[in-house]
């Protein structure tokens, strides 16, 4: 078959005697967008580290537009016509956009000097094509991640790519520039590119899938065409079990009769936040809705003491508090499940057990002192509270799975016994199955007289979990809507959007 | 995939997160040992007095390495540390002819404090790299003992100063190998049994992700700098003590011996990981290499250069991929 970019066929790799791949079969088509699905640990970043040459196979052939080949190093698979979109990107913000796209292979002038003028001349060509117009001079560190991402797509075209991966290109993308990355897609498509595209997102994946090949445990479950699927076949064979109703919303009893858990009045915060006033209750789980930059993360930041305070007052459970720092935070009750989790929430390289007992060393330590013993109870309950896979909790925590570590981060915040839990994107990045155990955690803390406040890209986990959610903009709320109020999707989209204000305040 | 076979796979894993690089600094140490007590045992190099002289003489170094085990270990550096041994060995000296015993430790100690504490300032609330600070520092603190002494040795005549601080002992153990026990002691039980020492490891773990743990990350950088500039000045009174004087040129080029002996011990330069233990026994074969190269006859030119090749090659076989 002439159409066939790629096709590798019975791989399986084991590593220290664990497999990881069995005799997997994965084939792509020129112009087509092949979805690659699976939790965290189904062997989709080692099949394709394979692809890319970075791994060899211990079995298993590779073909390459019809011909047997080894793939040996990532230079070589990159001379095949395979690139990868990374995830983390890889590129460097210190130069151009024109010097990244040609970088070690910049063009050269007379007496074999670098010619910047070519290369930005080509590298304008090549964002042409792709529809967007960039000055090829301007440093990446000015400009937004999505030309970041578009950066190395332009390189991977220069370098006459036949097949792209992208893993998780949507990542930290906004929403219109997703949109416009699908579009992008779908040209790429149209040249004859073949594209393999990861995703923990399943409506994404009905998005721009034509056919979805699903791992798990390391061997292949199934490779159907997209149309042939419904969202809940998908999410079964990803998971190996049905999930039936978790991501469904039911209406939850919420403690409006008390006085507030958590109120908020007329908070600014340079350079963003403009007067944000909100109140949360026990029991209730509030969602914060909003475009990138319109100030949730900068609001939940600001409540957990990590940016300064310019203005407005904070009173927890009707007493007003001081948050000048994270400490003074967890001391009111105040927990924060932050944005990124390999950032912000873990000590990478400390094993499981020291990133859980953290925030918590005022608690197992007298006068200084560590009770070592009383440290492990706390880390072994905590484990078990939330079902955290891990064999020994003395393991580094950066050798756990995406979905394990941000069940490491919840439970590190679980332990300091909060009041108020707020929680940035906590299930970015994570599996099907994760987000599932996560989303019914958070149902738990609420039900046991908790106030969770959840900011979430994602519409269908707002909308399965919130009582209430504020709708942000340019740095203030615009609109308050009860859960009941909210018809569809599509109604939160144009809230956020601005629109749909009067329907709002009924 | 049946789990029986997975299991001798996981063993294995287990048996190699043993790894022996973690201990390379204790095979090293034991390694060099040996080819010495082989190789030298006609020049005396096993003699209880030449090994007692070994861990003497390095006492300093390894008591500056305790206080370097935490700048390093929460990702900062100390470059001032040999400088202001100096400048302590002179303000102790000076303040104890004219004031006496204990004002002159005072003023040791106080010395120390006092740098560590500007450094402490300069980074963490200036937010000057410490490299820069230190290095800054370092030029300052030397400078000012050469000035206030106008270069001159400055004589201890103190002689309960310079038995406790230098020559003395609790009766056949050398003082100087009680402070270097004390302080190694000091420093392993508040780096793995308290508070302050796992906050020290997060901070230089992942600086962010301690500061959403509720940790001060600036609190501690300036407790770290603070309690090296302290140990720094104590290593500067023992070498006061040791040679009865105090002399701006004690101490000069200690900061690379302290630096190669923690990262030696398998404190990570990154930081987030760090063992005072590892640092002393990195500092004990530094001063091992010094003493066997001298027994061997090798020239002062001679020693350095192997001095070199071993830290380099050993800092490259405990090298984590």
């Amino acid at each position: 078959m002439a159409d066939v970019a790629v096709r590798m066929t019975g791989i399986s790799k084991s590593f220290s005697g664990v497999r990881v791949l069995d005799g997997v079969d994965f084939e792509v088509r020129r112009g087509e967008v092949h979805a690659l699905a699976g939790g965290n640990g189904a062997g989709k970043s080692t099949l394709m580290k394979i692809l890319r040459g970075v791994y060899q196979p211990d079995d298993g052939t590779i073909e390459i537009e019809g011909d047997s080949v080894r793939l040996t190093s990532s230079q070589d698979a990159m001379s095949r016509g395979i690139a990868m979109i990374f995830q983390e990107f890889s590129v460097v913000p210190t130069l151009t956009v024109a010097q990244n796209v040609f970088l070690t292979r910049e063009r050269r002038g007379a007496l074999g000097l670098l010619d910047d003028r070519a290369s930005a001349s080509r590298t304008k060509d090549l964002f042409a094509q792709m529809g967007v117009t960039v000055d090829p001079d301007r440093r990446l560190e000015d400009l937004s991640t999505a030309f970041w991402q578009l950066t190395e797509i332009a390189k991977a075209r220069s370098q006459d790519a036949r097949v792209l991966i992208m893993d998780e290109p949507t990542a930290s993308l906004a929403k219109d520039e997703a949109d416009h990355l699908f579009e992008l897609i779908r040209s790429l498509t149209g040249q004859g590119i073949a594209i393999v595209y990861i995703s923990h997102r399943i409506e994404e994946i009905f998005r721009v899938a034509d056919r979805v090949t699903v791992l798990r445990d390391g061997r292949l479950v199934a490779t159907t065409a997209a149309a042939n699927l419904s969202a809940e076949d998908l999410v079964e064979q990803i998971v190996g079990r049905r999930m039936e109703s978790a991501l469904e919303w039911t209406p939850r009893d919420v403690k409006r009769d008390e006085g507030p858990l958590l109120e908020v009045r007329d908070l600014h915060v340079k350079p963003r936040l403009r007067g944000i006033s909100l109140d949360l209750h026990r029991g209730e789980i509030l969602g914060l809705a909003g475009l990138m930059g319109s100030g949730r993360t900068e609001t939940v930041r600001a409540l957990f003491g990590i940016d300064p305070i310019q203005s407005g007052t904070i009173k927890v459970r009707g007493r007003e508090v001081a948050i000048k720092n994270s400490h003074d935070a967890i001391a009111a009750g105040i927990s924060l499940v932050p944005e990124d989790r390999r950032l912000q929430g873990l000590v990478l390289e400390h094993s499981v057990r020291n990133n859980l007992l953290l925030p918590l060393l005022g608690r197992f330590s007298k006068g200084g002192w560590l009770n070592d013993a009383k440290g492990d109870r706390i880390a072994a309950k905590l484990v078990a509270d939330l079902n955290v896979k891990v064999a020994n909790v003395d393991r580094p925590v950066q050798l756990l799975s995406g979905g394990n570590q941000q069940k490491v981060v919840l439970a590190k915040w679980m332990g300091t016994e909060p009041d108020i839990i707020l929680m940035d994107e906590p299930t970015a990045g994570v599996d099907i199955g994760t987000k599932v155990e996560i989303v019914g955690m958070i149902r738990a803390l609420a039900d046991a007289g908790k106030g969770v406040i959840l900011i979430s890209s994602e519409f269908p986990e707002l909308l399965a979990v919130c009582d209430r959610v504020l709708v942000f903009r340019d740095g203030s709320v615009d609109q308050s809507l009860m859960r009941n109020d909210i018809a569809d999707e599509d109604t939160l989209h144009l809230a956020v959007q601005g629109f749909g204000r009067t329907a709002a305040h009924a | 995939m049946p789990d029986a076979d997975r299991t001798p796979g996981r063993r294995l894993a287990a048996l190699q997160g043993l790894e022996w690089r973690n201990y390379i600094i204790y095979i090293g140490f034991a390694a060099t040992f040996l080819f010495f007590a082989v190789t030298l045992s006609d020049s005396g190099f096993l003699n209880p007095s030449n090994l007692v002289n070994i861990v003497n003489q390095t006492a300093t170094i390894s008591v500056i390495a305790v206080g370097m085990t935490f700048v390093i270990a929460s990702a900062e550096i100390d470059l001032s540390v040999g400088a202001v041994a100096g400048l302590a060995s002179v303000t102790t000296a000076i303040a104890i002819s004219h004031f006496g015993l204990i004002p002159g430790i005072v003023a040791g100690l106080a010395t120390g404090a006092a740098i560590g504490a500007l450094n402490g300032v300069l980074v963490t609330v200036v937010r000057i790299p410490s490299f820069l600070v230190t290095l800054g520092m370092l030029g300052i603190a030397h400078g000012t003992a050469q000035w206030i002494t106008k270069s001159a040795p400055q004589p201890i005549l103190n002689d309960t100063y310079n038995a406790v601080f230098g020559s003395g002992g609790l009766g056949p153990i050398p003082s100087l190998i009680i402070w270097t026990f004390v302080l190694v002691l000091i420093g392993v039980i508040v780096l793995n049994k308290t508070a302050f020492g796992r906050k020290v490891l997060a901070t230089g773990g992942n600086r962010m992700a301690a500061e959403f743990s509720g940790i001060s990350t600036k609190k501690i950088k300036f407790a770290v700098l603070m309690a090296c500039g302290v140990t720094a000045a104590l290593a500067g009174m023992l070498y006061a003590g040791r040679l009865s004087s105090g002399r701006y040129q004690w101490g000069t080029g200690d900061e690379l011996s302290a630096i190669a002996a923690v990262i030696l011990g398998g404190t990570s330069l990154a930081g987030g990981r760090g063992s005072v233990i590892g640092a002393l026994v990195g500092s004990l074969m530094i001063g091992l290499i010094n003493n066997g190269l001298i027994l061997a006859g090798l020239e002062a030119s001679q020693q350095e250069m192997i001095r070199g090749v071993i830290i380099i090659a050993a800092v490259a076989l405990g090298r984590r991929k």
